[in-house]
């Protein structure tokens, strides 16, 4: 049975020629979806001119596949209200490093520039309880929260030469460089000896705390992390707020891969307090 | 001659029947049932605080005990429902305050409780020991103190999920000097400080102490000396678990733990730290609920406390357990009855997804006794959901997140449909569902004709058509609570089947096709029904063909409420009747 939708008044919408439909099926052969009979898209003409609609558009598929070219195809599933909201409101694209990575629509490929990601109220349906708690810092140096859509954690991957796999951390639950570093010798410890086991964390530490420390005081491995504008940096030379704002990704790197990344920062001590 | 039973007679088969709905059967049958069961009721639940008036609910049940009211709907946990649209517990407070002095219960859900109400309570009901507040808010720390301070038989002081204006510690210190009744305290959600010694000294007084959810202020440095001096403990609900430990506090930390040989639920574990997994270790044999929501621990760390964990019937954990941790509980918590998974916000970028729908799969192969599932997931299959259903024909709660709106099966580009049809045809007993990913009206159909002894359905971002809605209302027998977003169907279904709104306790619909006129014209058909319409921007005038953003739909023998917001529109407020533009087929 095919929808029909009441004629939908426009009276107290803001004319503009040439309505505009948004593709926001990705798919080409998706039966389901009756193009035909959907109502028509919403126009453009009261959005923010800085927003890019390509980067937030919906779509299905695999992360950083392009669909072709498919503006016209499918209407748009919206409610028509006088106020013309799209069916996910967009937020005004903010360039803002950390609360940009967590939009969990629209991929934004491998382009350095982190696309606007279109917010869905409510969605996914999180408590607001869990998210404000995911949310709120335990680090007692940040003063106040962000306002940021999403889960607030600040996972970063963190690699490190030689090692098999990748590890995550949040940065939200370090306070300090030195904090942060501690875990990263614990989390990364059975890699620089060679041994990889789900050994009791007593015995695992102890031993290895002492060797890594070692390891990385000679210089043999240096922590790195690149930022918001996909530059390397050498980790320590900003203050933590700043560094926890703009951190992407950790990595350790062998100190002899370091040489370049910061002009002074070889001679620099490696973790600063 | 008298043929009917004796009162005493039928007072005490009575006095046998705890299950509520039991009750409500059984006082339908005739008048005398029905007044020697309103006589013995002692525990009255109210499922929508509006659809009765507290006046009616006082003066039926002069037994009344304990009184459990819920208020807001569902999807106010979500942010769907703008501040100030309702859901006051003062009406209920005050008129129970005056006709029922021997309460001794009240357990509140998504409701607007001030520091008033909190003092009302303190002051009116003498042998007050129960407060369970549940998503409410409204009060301060002062309206907690007024309750522990006069309360003097308080039992049970528990806030989960509570927003609360925390206005200090000091609430602590309210509680009676001598020793205290506290059966179970539960301030996880305060934020500020509260002091060691005030703390220490609460729990020394409080020998009859089994539940105890600190705060996420609480540090690790203190946990041990709470924990001594509360070892009879049954559920504990930490603090941090972040903090630094020297060797000596970590030692004497798990010796305080291994202390608590009751101990069956643990919580809170805020931001655990890998390190500290091995001092949980002596509690694992025993826990039947783990809650490791908010626990940012990783793989593969998870599987040294998993795994230890053999009588675990509950766990609330994040994604960070990915399939493998999910393995685990597969193999080793054979007793698993619940199982939440939530998002941690860590896997946003698909190349690197490690929480698939494998994860479920293998739990729902593994655990013969699980029946209750919550998980979010960015995307699934229909092979995985057919599997799950084959597996677990025993679930009756069964609620899957695809976190990517109209995700199809992302092997087959096919719509979620069949797989969903698994789940309703095998899960006979299914009481609980929410669906998501794509799917079109061919899914709502499958659930009509098999989910018959469904009560509650979440839906978002699904169907084509009305017909979805026909599906539902038509087909769901049993259904009490609907809740629908962004799905494109309008006012035919609704109108039509009008009738079935009146057999269940509410529905939800917000951005959908309704058209104000159609709200109009259900109000005026179904007087007993309150149909609300929600939109946050109303317009100075309002064609009937408008869509309105969110319409709240609920029997009720109250009539209108009075105390609607302006946001809120209702038929009884703005009595413009007029003629429809609408044409029902």
């Amino acid at each position: 049975m095919s929808y029909r939708l009441l004629s939908v008044d426009k009276e107290g919408l803001a004319t503009s020629p040439g309505l505009k439909e948004r593709n926001y099926l990705g798919l080409s052969d998706c039966s389901s979806v009756d193009s035909s009979t959907l109502p028509n898209a919403v126009p453009d003409s009261d959005k923010k001119s800085s927003l890019n609609f390509k980067a937030t558009e919906l779509r299905l598929g695999l992360p950083d596949s392009q669909s072709p070219q498919r503006e016209t195809d499918f209407g748009l599933l919206s409610p028509r209200t006088p106020d013309e909201k799209l069916l996910f409101p967009l937020l005004p694209c903010k360039d803002h490093a950390s609360g940009n990575k967590r939009g969990y629509l629209a991929k934004s490929g491998s382009n350095n520039a982190p696309a606007a990601k279109a917010q869905v109220v409510g969605w996914p349906p999180i408590r607001s309880y869990r998210k404000n708690t995911m949310a709120s810092s335990t680090s007692k140096n940040t003063n106040e929260v962000d306002g940021k859509p999403g889960l607030g954690a600040l996972f970063v991957k963190v690699s490190m030469d030689g090692a098999p796999y990748l590890r995550k951390v949040d940065l939200r639950t370090y306070t300090c460089y030195q904090h942060l570093s501690s875990a990263l010798e614990k989390m990364f410890s059975c890699f620089t000896l060679g041994q990889c086991g789900l050994h009791g964390a007593h015995g695992r530490e102890r031993m290895s705390e002492v060797k890594l420390k070692d390891l990385l005081h000679g210089s043999e491995f240096v922590l790195t992390y690149e930022d918001k504008d996909g530059d390397w940096m050498l980790v320590g030379d900003v203050p933590w707020e700043i560094f926890t704002e703009t951190c992407r990704k950790l990595k350790i790197m062998k100190g002899s891969d370091s040489i370049g990344l910061a002009p002074s920062a070889v001679e620099k001590s490696k973790y600063k307090d | 001659m008298d043929r009917r039973f004796p009162f005493k007679v039928l007072e005490h088969i009575f006095s046998f029947l705890d299950v509520n709905e039991d009750r409500n059967s059984v006082s339908m049958v005739c008048k005398s049932w029905f007044e020697t069961e309103r006589r013995t009721r002692k525990r009255v639940f109210v499922g929508n605080c509006y659809a009765v008036s507290p006046l009616k609910v006082a003066r039926r049940f002069p037994k009344m005990r304990s009184l459990t009211l819920k208020g807001k709907p569902h999807f106010a946990d979500y942010n769907l429902v703008p501040d100030g649209w309702g859901g006051y517990a003062w009406p209920w407070i005050e008129a129970m305050a005056a006709r029922r002095p021997l309460l001794e219960e009240i357990r509140l859900k998504r409701m607007v409780v001030t520091d008033e109400c909190l003092e009302k309570i303190a002051a009116s009901f003498r042998d007050f020991k129960s407060l369970v507040l549940t998503s409410c808010e409204g009060f301060s720390t002062d309206g907690i103190a007024a309750v522990a301070s006069t309360c003097r038989k308080l039992r049970d002081l528990e806030l989960r999920e509570c927003i609360v204006d925390d206005l200090g510690g000091d609430w602590l210190t309210y509680f009676p000097e001598t020793s205290t009744s506290l059966a179970s305290l539960d301030f996880s959600c305060l934020d500020s400080e509260v002091k060691l010694s005030d703390l220490e000294r609460l729990l020394s007084r409080s020998p009859n102490l089994k539940s105890l959810k600190l705060n996420r202020s609480v540090t690790l440095d203190v946990l041990a000396s709470l924990l001594r001096r509360a070892p009879q403990l049954v559920e504990l609900g930490t603090g941090s678990f972040s903090d630094e430990l020297d060797p000596e506090e970590i030692s004497k930390l798990t010796k305080a733990l291994s202390e608590l040989k009751q101990l069956k639920s643990l919580s809170g574990l805020w931001d655990l730290l890998p390190e500290y997994i091995p001092v949980l270790y002596s509690v694992c044999p025993r826990l039947t609920s783990l809650n490791l929501s908010y626990a940012t621990v990783q793989m593969p760390d998870l599987i040294d406390l998993l795994s230890r964990c053999s009588k675990l019937q509950k766990l609330w954990v994040m994604d960070l357990i990915e399939d493998k941790g999910l393995k685990t509980v597969a193999l080793c918590c054979k007793e698993l009855r619940e199982l939440r998974v939530f998002p941690s916000g860590a896997d946003l970028d698909e190349t690197d997804v490690t929480l698939t729908e494998q994860g479920l799969v293998s739990v729902s192969e593994g655990c013969q006794k699980l029946e209750s599932v919550l998980y979010f997931c960015v995307q699934f299959t229909n092979a995985a959901l057919v599997s799950i259903a084959k597996n677990r024909p025993n679930f009756r709660c069964f609620r899957l997140c695809v976190m990517e709106p109209f995700a199809p099966d992302y092997r087959t580009q096919q719509p979620l449909d069949e797989g969903f049809k698994a789940i309703v045809e095998r899960c006979k007993d299914l009481r609980r569902l929410s669906v998501s990913g794509l799917l079109t009206d061919k899914a709502f159909e499958y659930i009509g004709v098999h989910a018959k002894k469904l009560r509650m359905l979440s839906i978002a971002f699904a169907g084509d058509s009305d017909l979805m809605l026909h599906h539902l209302l038509s087909g769901c027998e049993r259904l009490k609570k609907l809740e629908i977003r962004d799905c494109p169907f309008g006012d035919t279904a609704l109108l039509e089947n009008a009738a079935k709104l009146e057999t269940m306790r509410s529905l939800w619909m917000s951005s959908c096709f309704v058209s104000f006129g159609a709200c109009k014209q259900l109000s005026q058909k179904m007087p007993r029904l309150n149909v609300e319409v929600i939109d946050e921007h109303p317009p100075k005038t309002r064609p009937d063909s408008s869509p309105v953003e969110r319409i709240y739909i609920y029997r009720t023998v109250a009539g209108p409420r009075q105390d609607t917001p302006e946001f809120v529109w209702t038929i009884h407020k703005n009595p413009e009747v007029g003629v429809s533009r609408l044409s029902i087929r």
